[in-house]
């Protein structure tokens, strides 16, 4: 039964449309919405295990001319962990908006943003794609601006016009793809595109699309004040997902299709983007004042990790070094989803307690939020990559890959990235712990505090001591299209 | 001479590259997103030059349908663009 890829992009679209109608009822339509998907995606990765990638074509329109949704190891893995997220972060959002505007506004926006992720995750071609990339784009800068502020409309604006940017040019490569082979279905292109000049510019302008979207320094600018203005949940999804699925674009265009044209040189460029994105991000978010703001530069840092694997996957030789350098990148990139979803959930319960996130004024905090600040420090130890986090094991991988290919200069970055995140986590800690009033407030922050923990947990533990079943899952139905 | 489908996909290109300076260069919310259109204006241009064939063979349908889906993305996306411009202004003024 392929339905269920069906599924995961209908129950969201119809719960969104419903929220709308019966905005007293939102909360828990959006809830039972997103756990019925849940399920749907947990069949999905089950069906992918047990007979390899599924297809459906909708509406039984012939590719070419319908839709193809498409889902193999790659993207039900990283559906699995999305609806995951969306979840624990639907029932934290279920208690979060106390004004019921807001709450009527955010729930049908939130579904919208479900859709985005889900139909992105399962497309089977360049154009939907591009489609859902701009839908994922839309949903979010709404959801940003739901702060109503002047800070949050700003960074929404400016978020929508590099947003913009970034798609256009996007298409502007796949307009190119369908001159040069007439079809834009990504198995199909697997197969025929070579490195001629057509494609590579094709290839140029996409990837360049998708950096914007996946906000790979010098091109993060946009990044830190829209995921530090927007309202708490929305952080925790933009930061985790709506980031990550640009670079799952990339990982497919680059790793998938364009397996010819994936020149050293422009690896290495790309690698070097993100070693200075490793350095500088955790250099600014170690100096941020503000606890979400310093979240969100964080992510630039996290985003530079991902990118310094590219050059480490060219160099290695195909098999099964190469499947553990990708399995690698594919673990970092789910830790950091489930750490910092958890991190901006718990900055968020913070900001509600003490009306403000600024980290030098925290003191007593620990006392007072005894839970949240042990949230905070467990997703920490995901960021560093202290055992047993699964980013710990990411980086293991990385820095024996790096050594492997003769490239032992990643390692510093690696180094001084870990040690400047060790620093800002810390720093936090230590005023959370330091002397403040905030004693003995008794309130219940049950619906907020565990679905935080629980990703907090995912990412420190299950995917540290599970990691094996990911390798296995991965290594069996090799995440390549073409092979 | 110089093909037609060649000549509409220079001058799609050319639109793009305009549109794409323009965004770079103008800070103002207006300005700004006149030029993404006119960026956007010009990606569609490629892709209707793509489909056409010469006068005997069929046009491509398929390029038709997706410049349709692109435009009312992008007019949604304008909108959105303004609404907030609007609101901006709104909080600037009071």
């Amino acid at each position: 039964m392929n339905n269920a890829i069906i599924w995961v992009i209908i129950i969201p679209l119809l719960g969104s449309l419903l929220s709308i109608i019966w905005s007293r009822f939102a909360s828990f339509i959006a809830i039972s919405c997103n756990l019925l998907a849940l399920a749907a995606s947990i069949s999905i990765v089950a069906q992918v295990h047990q007979s390899g990638p599924l297809t459906h074509q909708l509406g039984s329109w012939q590719a070419g001319l319908g839709i193809t949704l498409r889902a193999d190891a790659l993207s039900s893995i990283l559906l699995l962990m999305s609806m995951l997220v969306i979840s624990a972060v639907t029932f934290y959002a279920s208690a979060y908006f106390s004004d019921p505007i807001k709450r009527a506004r955010f729930w049908p926006l939130w579904l919208m943003l479900v859709v985005a992720l889900n139909a992105l995750l399962m497309s089977g071609d360049l154009f939907n794609l591009y489609v859902t990339l701009e839908l994922l784009g839309l949903s979010a800068v709404g959801l940003t601006a739901l702060s109503d502020n002047r800070a949050a409309l700003q960074a929404a604006i400016r978020y929508l016009s590099i947003g913009l940017l970034g798609s256009l040019v996007f298409l502007a490569g796949v307009a190119l793809i369908y001159t040069g082979h007439g079809t834009l279905d990504l198995v199909e292109l697997s197969t025929r595109v070579e490195a001629d000049p057509l494609s590579q510019v094709a290839f140029g302008l996409m990837t360049a699309g998708l950096l914007i979207k996946s906000a790979l320094f010098p091109l993060h600018f946009w990044l830190p004040s829209a995921h530090a203005s927007a309202p708490a949940p929305v952080s925790a999804a933009l930061s985790a997902l709506v980031v990550k699925v640009a670079v799952y674009i990339l990982i497919r265009l680059w790793i998938d299709i364009f397996d010819l044209t994936l020149t050293p040189l422009s690896g290495m460029l790309l690698g070097i983007l993100g070693a200075i994105a490793v350095i500088w991000g955790s250099w600014q978010a170690l100096q941020a004042e503000r606890l979400k703001l310093m979240a969100a530069y964080s992510t630039v840092a996290q985003i530079g990790y991902l990118f310094i694997f590219l050059p480490i996957i060219i160099a290695l030789p195909k098999g099964p070094a190469q499947d553990a350098a990708f399995t690698a990148l594919l673990l970092m990139a789910i830790t950091h989803g489930f750490a910092k979803s958890a991190f901006f959930l718990s900055a968020g319960v913070i900001q509600q307690f003490c009306g403000h996130d600024r980290i030098a004024e925290l003191g007593g905090t620990a006392r007072a939020l005894p839970l949240t600040t042990f949230v905070i420090a467990l997703s920490g130890v995901a960021l560093i990559g202290l055992p047993p986090s699964g980013s710990f094991i990411g980086k293991w991988q990385l820095i024996s890959g790096s050594l492997q290919t003769g490239q032992g200069w990643w390692v510093v970055v690696i180094a001084i990235g870990s040690a400047l995140a060790t620093a800002y986590v810390f720093r936090i800690l230590g005023h959370a712990f330091g002397p403040g009033e905030g004693v003995s407030k008794v309130l219940n922050w049950g619906r907020q505090e565990i679905p935080a923990l629980i990703l907090a947990i995912i990412a420190t533990l299950i995917l540290g001591l599970g990691s094996a079943g990911l390798w296995d899952f991965v290594s069996q139905h090799s995440a390549f299209l073409g092979s | 001479m110089i093909s037609q489908q060649l000549l509409y996909s220079l001058a799609g290109i050319g639109l793009f590259g305009i549109g794409l300076r323009a965004t770079l260069l103008h800070q103002m919310l207006l300005a700004r997103l006149l030029a993404l259109n006119v960026c956007g204006a010009g990606v569609f241009l490629i892709f209707i030059a793509v489909a056409y064939g010469g006068l005997e063979q069929l046009v491509d349908p398929v390029p038709h349908a997706l410049v349709l889906t692109g435009i009312v993305v992008a007019v949604s996306a304008t909108a959105m663009a303004l609404a907030l411009g609007r609101r901006l202004q709104e909080l600037n003024d009071e």
